[in-house]
């Protein structure tokens, strides 16, 4: 699995907004069926290194690959069709029901069997169309938004997924369950997942490599194992010692 | 150039729309049908609906077509239609001639003032003043006269030494106009404690139940002699002679020359105890100009009352009706024709507006323009009405197309501002999220932020819907019709019940479009937002 092609690669990445540099020439690359936590403080620069790759921000300089391509040849909607994505708050249009939501990326691709597809994402996300389907958001809980989302990011079958805070707003059960979910999803699919958490037991968790990021750059870039039994600078160790991670049962 | 352009094409289409024969008779000797109708106009009180009345019944006993425009919005209206050629006629006073018009200085000899409007709006304007009608219609400030036994006051002067404790009650014109209010204040040092515009058909009620303490009536208002009224003597002669006459197209003397003959009839045979006389049974007695009007060109021998003195403008029996329930009855049919026009004025201006303002919000919603855009916007709200209609004039004449003008700029506001807000406001999270997954910024904007936003535009069109339908009663202040038809003409005839009219169909109006609209709020607003 970590011999895979690299799938999402930056090199010396910098970005500024401003007079605050939020990537100051950061390199990250993630490989085919990989899971990659970006774990850091707000700030940090996490969730802007993140857009880069679906173009949601554009670099100053430094490159951004997608399957080995730059990005900036690329066209940024087709590309953003090509990844899913789900942000903290899910973001589901709320005049849409529940299958239209999900069905939104294999629409936009002109897909004929879009809404086959949404409910084949949805069975997976445990909630049967049939019953979920022809609701509207605003009816689900939290949680059930959540799974939505991570159904209409995985309905395109696309091989790369980028989540922002996925699980944040969530209670600590109901973020345990999709924590679950996901992990069962991951292991099957193998999809290339960039995570974006502040929850370094989530990154434990679900990821194979978990990058430390601290004002615009990555202090270290390691599978927890190493991470735990080396941290390369005092600010991971002090991390990893007010997070007390490191005993995970790893799936 | 472009305003040019915009002129004459409008030019055009009006004098293609007077020049089509309109309900000729072929059978009717009388009638010319190659001649276009000629347009009378009023202003806005009884005595000038009563005048305009005599033109138009002499014109059409005298074989010709005419269209009655009644109840225009005062001179700043009148004159400019006047020389647009939206209008071919209507009374006026030389001394408004000459104080409003010209600007010149006073003069208190009569006929030197004629002269010299006569001459200055030949060349200057290209129209002209017919010879008086044979009575002059003078400014009478009144007070009440046991006020003026209490206090001893006689003139104007008497008046001005006590008139820092006195409440006015003027008519619009003469607050604003030179040889009104600021003339007098300049003539006689009279400065009131309070100034408050009146509608004429209302100032003796005022004046007599103590609202105010000084009016500007007319020398032959009916009702002057019904009250217990004292008229100051003007002992400075600050007030110019008021004669008044017929004001006519130079045109339309060249093109037919027979009608102004017919309007030259009428010179020289009213003295003002007629006239006086005539206006008390319109203001009194409430009977309908076109009726007193029949009358008076019996009286005058210029009609015999076996003719036919035209069909009457304002339909008002001899004998009313007595409830206000019988009365609205009674006008049924002539309020349905004027609702019908109501609602078009409002549903063409309305059209417009929203054609106009969602797009504009649209476009402009996102980007940084937004606030200036509805800033500017919301300044055209804050013009008043009449002098927005005074503004279009030169440029659309009178009539309908310059009332849904005015009507559709007044309407854009609300649209633009809710559209703007709607979008806005549309759930970001949904918008960026779409936006992540690969939507274009045209399908966010109609997938996502337009379907949201429609319950916030679809309000702002209401609220534009309902102040619109409101504002369009003032399109009788350019003849453009409507509810405000009898509201206006009401106003000016001291008729409640003329007013009502207007003012009940066009509250009731108001409410079953927002009514309409409120159910087509509901139908396009998308399901899932609908109130649960």
């Amino acid at each position: 699995m970590m011999a895979g092609e690299l799938v999402l690669s930056a090199s010396e990445v910098v970005r500024r907004f401003g007079s605050v540099t939020a990537l100051g020439g950061v390199s990250l690359g993630v490989r085919a069926g990989e899971c990659v936590a970006l774990v850091g403080e707000s700030g940090s620069g996490k969730s802007t290194l993140l857009r880069t790759f679906n173009r949601l921000t554009d670099p100053e300089s430094g490159a951004v690959r997608v399957g080995g391509e730059d990005v900036r040849a690329m066209d940024a909607v087709a590309l953003r069709r090509r990844i899913g994505y789900v942000p903290q708050d899910g973001g589901l249009l709320p005049h849409w029901t529940v299958l239209r939501n999900v069905a939104l990326v294999p629409w936009l691709l002109g897909q004929d069997d879009a809404e086959s597809a949404a409910a084949g994402a949805l069975e997976k996300v445990g909630l049967p169309a049939a019953a979920y389907g022809r609701r509207w958001p605003h009816q689900l809980s939290g949680g059930q938004r959540q799974r939505v989302a991570i159904a209409r990011a995985l309905a395109a079958a696309p091989r790369i997924v980028l989540l922002d805070e996925p699980f944040g707003a969530l209670d600590a059960i109901t973020r345990g369950d999709l924590q679950q979910m996901f992990a069962a999803l991951r292991a099957e699919s193998g999809i290339a997942t960039l995570l974006v958490t502040h929850d370094l037991h989530e990154a434990f968790l679900l990821a194979d490599r978990v990058a430390v990021m601290r004002a615009g750059r990555i202090e270290q870039d390691a599978p927890p194992d190493t991470l735990v039994a080396a941290p390369a600078t005092p600010y991971v160790a002090e991390l990893l010692a007010r997070a007390r991670v490191g005993h995970e049962a790893r799936r | 150039m472009s305003v040019r352009i915009t002129t004459a094409a409008v030019v055009c289409t009006v004098a293609l729309a007077l020049a089509t024969p309109a309900g000729s008779q072929p059978g009717s000797g009388t009638t010319r049908p190659s001649a276009r109708p000629i347009v009378v106009a009023s202003k806005p009180f009884a005595e000038s609906y009563l005048l305009a009345e005599l033109f138009a019944q002499v014109l059409e006993a005298r074989g010709h077509e005419v269209a009655r425009r009644f109840g225009l919005g005062g001179t700043e209206i009148s004159f400019p239609a006047l020389q647009q050629g939206s209008i071919d006629v209507y009374p006026e006073y030389t001394g408004s001639g000459l104080l409003v018009i010209l600007k010149a200085p006073p003069d208190p000899a009569s006929a030197k003032v004629f002269d010299i409007v006569s001459r200055e709006f030949r060349t200057r304007f290209d129209v002209r003043w017919l010879p008086p009608l044979g009575f002059e219609n003078t400014y009478a400030m009144s007070i009440r006269t046991e006020m003026a036994q209490r206090l001893g006051i006689r003139t104007l002067s008497d008046f001005a030494r006590v008139s820092r404790d006195m409440r006015a009650g003027f008519t619009a014109d003469f607050i604003g106009l030179p040889d009104g209010l600021p003339g007098l204040r300049a003539a006689y040092d009279i400065h009131p404690k309070s100034v408050n515009a009146l509608a004429p058909g209302v100032k003796y009620q005022a004046l007599m139940a103590g609202s105010v303490d000084i009016i500007d009536a007319y020398s032959t208002d009916g009702l002057l002699g019904r009250y217990a009224i004292t008229v100051l003597e003007d002992d400075r002669g600050f007030f110019p002679p008021y004669d008044a006459a017929a004001l006519v197209r130079e045109a339309l003397a060249r093109e037919q020359p027979d009608a102004v003959a017919a309007l030259t009839e009428l010179s020289g045979r009213i003295d003002v105890l007629r006239m006086r006389r005539w206006n008390e049974r319109v203001e009194i007695n409430g009977e309908a100009a076109a009726i007193v009007a029949r009358d008076a060109l019996v009286e005058l021998g210029l009609t015999s009352l076996s003719g036919d003195a035209g069909t009457p403008g304002e339909a008002r029996g001899s004998a009313p009706p007595a409830s206000l329930r019988d009365y609205l009855w009674s006008r049924r049919s002539e309020l349905v024709r004027l609702t019908a026009r109501h609602l078009v004025l409002a549903g063409v201006s309305l059209t417009a507006a929203v054609a106009a303002a969602v797009p504009l919000g649209l476009l402009v919603s996102r980007t940084t323009a937004a606030p200036s855009v509805v800033r500017a916007v919301g300044l055209l709200q804050t013009i008043p009405g009449l002098a927005l209609l005074a503004f279009l004039l030169p440029l659309m004449g009178i009539g309908f197309f310059p009332a849904v003008v005015a009507l559709f700029l007044y309407s854009l506001y609300p649209i633009v501002q809710n559209t703007v807000t709607g979008v806005q406001a549309a759930d970001a999270g949904a918008a960026a999220a779409a936006h992540a997954l690969g939507m274009t910024p045209r399908q966010v904007l109609w997938h996502v932020r337009v379907p949201l936003a429609t319950p916030v535009i679809m309000a702002g069109v209401r609220t534009a819907a309902v102040v619109n339908v409101g504002t369009a009663t003032l399109a009788a202040l350019i003849g453009a019709g409507g509810l405000g038809d009898p509201i206006v003409a009401g106003l000016a005839l001291s008729d409640t019940r003329m007013i009502l009219s207007g003012a009940i169909p066009a509250a009731l109006l108001a409410l079953v479009v927002d009514l309409v609209l409120g159910g087509l709020q509901r139908l396009v607003t998308p399901k899932a937002l609908r109130a649960r």
